[in-house]
């Protein structure tokens, strides 16, 4: 069998590039290390209708310049991105993009990452010759939460594109015609779906924006973390967009194994809301009836002197790393408690017809193949507590507590980050770093193990669970504690067989799959 | 013979000599004048031996491109694994032209035969007519005839018995001059707004509905009966060599006679305009000639001496187009012309190309400021860079159509541009 994709070698600005037969002069480029400028064009989006007219080249023994997102690559070819009819023609193209653009750049959530400002200011045309009235379209509501400046639009038709090709629903459309030309939702219908969110990232200007983002950070202003959605079980790749200290925006991060450049609305509003509810701040422990805050070590020396062994329960999240869960389990058989449960919150799938491996599945948590990992089992309420049992509780996992939960324990240790009520009748209270805070690893699904990094500071003394539960350990006699989370990985890929051949490193921003990964470790589907 | 006038330099072919004849426009009517004849025998023919008398007889496009029709043909597969569509273009769109309305009105039954003979060449089992939506009433007539021809088992299944089926669909456009580009045409078919794709895929390869599909025009379908009927020596009869064949013209403006004429291609375009026309009304000088409907760069009076046809007016620095001369007389302001085609364009651009979408409406705008005296000189520099940046850069040539007689009139008709932005 020849199957093996026929090699062509072409020339582009002078750099010669070997690339498979079918590959698009665009596409070439980029292994040249040649950006050709475009819009319409999306690497994600099937359909390319070459009508932004901005990547236009020069090629060799063509009589016109060519669309070099549509034109395929060919043997021998010659191109020129970068000569004077390729050049004035690209500019020739900014300079109509901008005869109706408003120039609103000092108030536009794009500036700074805009490619018509990027390319405006890189041909550098400083006035222009539009001595005519520039169109006024104003502002629209494309959904409930997405705001279309049209002034901004320059009609690349990604969004349209998106929600037919990818989202399978023709709920936006291009209206009108010509240069009166904008985006609107089909007459009669509304602009739902649960994926919507992604044509604002796909948006090349500042003409769709979450209404919920809108006026609210500066792109410089704001610092951006690698990070897991922990929004459902899929585990989508996001980038942590913070701005003081708070998770404004998150926006999907390329990973062809596990969303693709996509992730749902559910998704997008997870971590942001992440930013509510009262924190524990410091440890807490109970001195003559009342939680009294304490330094780490005095909290952790306390603990390690009160918990011996014991008979008790012990219940965990589904939304705590790997990490955590692993001391957890280390710090539980330390002490003697077997099993543990934890619950996962339940909804609707919602699905991505155009890239089916992408889903907002059913399990509400980001973590549900880890915490089986650790032999934690799915439970649908929260076990009873006995009288006078130890209780172990790591992770937010008493949200829907009732309040009086726990309060019957002999002992009842909470390592968590929020104050929610139930935590009032702990023992003991250890203040967790939540998941934008700290670095740590999950399993999806489909068991990848994939890293998230730190993106914001905790507030008070609040540390990484999987931190000050190694540092509980060593209290307890065991191996030192580690502040490291390449340490904490290591100790945990360790002590799990399926781990066995990983390492924090070697995990790399898409992730691995466990080992034996031919049997899901959830049966999500 | 032609309508509403007639000259002596027309030829009177099955195509234009029943205009104005309403028998033909029945089935029975049309039977009696000789119609359906052909068709039969296509039916025992071999497709490709169809296409190849198409093709020797030189038949081009009369859609505006002047594409070789047979030849065209000739790209569709021959052994299908699928359908195959022909879509025929009755979105007469161009201004100027009103050739295509004739036929639809006057001699239906004509295009239908035409239509199922090219079918038949090019294995399709389904033709779709689009009809320009503004053509209501015309295309009205051609429902009536089409079902009429369904019921005398000229279209439908086993078509004459023959064993051979296809049907006949008459889908009528929302208005928009983009649809009668091919890919355009096939883009609002399907469903979509009228906006054209690029090539590739072409649509032989994949055009309607993804099947392979040939796009071709009234005129050109409604000339194909006669040529299989009577041999494709017999169409070169008329015309040059490279441009066989009779031609309708639509000739509008300022002139004593207009209207719609059957004339050999290769025909004097002044004999066009002042022999069978009868030049301007009132005795009036004529300026400026807009040759094939308005996309077509401008001819000034002493320009018209050329051949009529295809290569002859690509010579004289024009093109036949669609052969819809536009004749304005010496009181037409051209500024005030241009502004209006450019506002045509303008309002018709799809949208999708940055170049035609700005770009037109920007030379409307400056043409309009012009117009009214409020252009300076810098604006004829930008209308000559608007020319260089709209010409080639798009996915079709809506762009281009604004440019040709823009740029013919700013080269030829430049005192009137400086003389306004004095004044």
């Amino acid at each position: 069998m020849s199957d093996a994709a026929k090699q062509i070698t072409l020339t582009i600005d002078g750099v010669e590039v070997s690339v498979e037969a079918g590959t698009t002069v665009l596409q070439a480029a980029e292994h040249a290390g040649v950006v050709v400028p475009h819009y319409c064009y999306h690497p994600g989006i099937p359909s390319r209708p070459a009508q932004c007219r901005m990547c236009l080249v020069e090629i060799e023994g063509q009589p016109k310049l060519q669309p070099s997102c549509v034109f395929p690559a060919g043997d021998g070819m010659v191109v020129h991105t970068t000569s004077e009819t390729a050049e004035t023609a690209r500019k020739s193209v900014i300079e109509f993009l901008l005869l109706n653009h408003p120039l609103d750049c000092p108030i536009c959530d794009a500036a700074g990452q805009c490619m018509l400002q990027d390319y405006a200011f890189e041909t550098g045309q400083l006035r222009s010759r539009y001595a005519e009235a520039k169109m006024v379209l104003g502002r629209d509501r494309v959904a409930e939460d997405i705001l279309y400046f049209g002034d901004r639009c320059i009609v690349c038709t990604r969004c349209v594109r998106f929600m037919e090709d990818i989202a399978g629903d023709n709920a936006l459309v291009v209206a009108q015609r010509g240069h009166k030309a904008y985006i609107d939702t089909f007459p009669g219908r509304d602009l739902d779906h649960a994926f919507r969110g992604n044509i604002v990232d796909v948006c090349p200007v500042g003409a769709l924006v979450h209404e919920d983002f809108v006026f609210k950070a500066r792109a410089w202003d704001m610092d951006s973390s690698p990070g897991i959605c922990p929004g459902c079980s899929t585990g989508c790749n996001i980038e942590v967009n913070v701005k003081e200290n708070q998770v404004v925006r998150t926006k999907p991060r390329l990973n062809p194994d596990v969303n693709s450049y996509w992730m749902c609305d559910h998704g997008r509003r997870s971590l942001v809301m992440s930013n509510r509810g009262v924190r524990a701040e410091a440890p807490l422990v109970r001195q003559g009836g009342e939680l009294e805050p304490a330094s780490w070590n005095e909290a952790l020396a306390w603990i390690a002197g009160e918990l011996g062994d014991a008979t008790g329960i012990a219940v965990v999240s589904a939304a705590a790393s790997n990490e955590a869960l692993f001391y957890t389990r280390v710090l539980l058989d330390r002490i003697g408690i077997e099993g543990g449960t934890f619950q996962v919150e339940q909804g609707d799938e919602e699905t991505l017809t155009g890239f089916p491996k992408l889903k907002l599945r059913a399990d509400r948590a980001p973590n549900v193949a880890g915490a089986e990992l650790h032999d934690f089992k799915r439970a649908d309420g929260l076990p009873d507590v006995p009288d006078g049992a130890t209780l172990v509780v790591v992770g937010d996992a008493l949200s829907n507590a009732p309040a009086d939960y726990g309060a019957n324990a002999g002992f009842f240790l909470y390592v968590g980050s929020h104050l929610v009520p139930a935590a009032g009748n702990a023992t003991a209270i250890l203040p967790a770093a939540t998941i934008p805070e700290t670095d740590g690893t999950f399993v999806n699904f489909e068991g990848r193990v994939q890293r998230f990094h730190r993106a914001l500071r905790s507030p008070g003394v609040a540390r990484p669970a999987w931190m000050f539960l190694s540092r509980l350990l060593e209290q307890l006699g065991g191996e030192p504690g580690v502040r490291e989370i390449g340490d904490a990985f290591a100790a945990m890929a360790t002590g799990t067989a399926r781990m066995e051949a990983m390492s924090w490193a070697g995990l790399g921003l898409r992730g691995e799959l466990l080992s034996e990964a031919g049997q899901p470790a959830v049966a999500a589907e | 013979m032609g309508y509403p006038y007639s000259h002596d330099l027309e030829v009177g072919t099955q195509l234009s000599r029943h205009f104005g004849d309403e028998k033909a426009r029945t089935l029975e009517g049309w039977k009696e004048l000789g119609g359906y004849a052909t068709l039969p025998k296509a039916l025992e023919m071999d497709p490709d031996a169809i296409t190849e008398v198409v093709k020797n007889s030189g038949l081009r496009g009369r859609g505006g491109a002047g594409f070789p029709t047979g030849v065209k043909w000739s790209f569709m597969p021959k052994e299908p694994n699928g359908a195959h569509y022909l879509c025929c273009n009755a979105d007469e769109s161009e201004p100027g032209a009103f050739k295509d309305r004739e036929i639809l009105r006057w001699v239906p039954h004509l295009l239908i035969e035409g239509c199922l003979i090219a079918a038949r060449a090019i294995r399709a089992e389904h033709v779709y007519i689009y009809v320009r939506g503004e053509f209501f009433p015309f295309s009205a007539i051609l429902r009536d005839a089409v079902v009429e021809a369904y019921e005398g088992g000229y279209v439908g299944e086993n078509i004459l018995g023959s064993g051979w089926s296809c049907d006949v669909t008459v889908h009528l456009g929302a208005g928009a001059y983009i649809a009668g580009e091919e890919t355009g045409l096939m883009s609002s078919l399907m469903g979509g707004r009228a906006e054209p794709w690029i090539k590739p895929p072409f649509p032989a390869q994949s055009g309607a509905f993804g099947r392979p599909t040939t796009v071709n025009n009234v005129e050109t379908l409604a000339a194909v009966p006669m040529i299989v009927e009577e041999g494709a020596d017999w169409y070169r009869q008329w015309g040059t060599e490279k441009s066989p064949g009779t031609k309708l013209w639509c000739c509008s403006g300022h002139l004593e006679r207009p209207g719609t004429y059957e004339l050999p291609l290769g025909v004097n375009l002044r004999d066009v305009i002042y022999e069978v026309c009868g030049g301007a009304p009132n005795g009036k000088k004529i300026k400026a000639v807009i040759p094939g409907g308005s996309s077509t760069p401008m001819l000034t009076d002493a320009e018209l001496d050329c051949s009529g046809c295809y290569e002859g007016m690509a010579e004289a620095g024009s093109a036949l187009g669609t052969a819809s001369p536009i004749v304005m007389n010496e009181d037409t302001n051209i500024v005030s012309a241009m502004r209006r085609i450019a506002q045509f364009y303008a309002h018709e651009s799809c949208g999708q190309c940055v170049q035609c979408r700005e770009g037109t409406s920007w030379t409307a705008k400056i043409l309009h400021r012009i117009e009214t005296g409020e252009g300076t000189a810098e604006d004829l520099d930008t209308l000559y860079h608007l020319c260089e940046q709209m010409t080639g850069r798009t996915i079709c040539p809506l762009a281009d159509s604004v440019v040709f007689p823009l740029l013919s009139s700013l080269d030829k008709f430049k005192d009137e541009y400086e003389a306004l932005i004095k004044r």
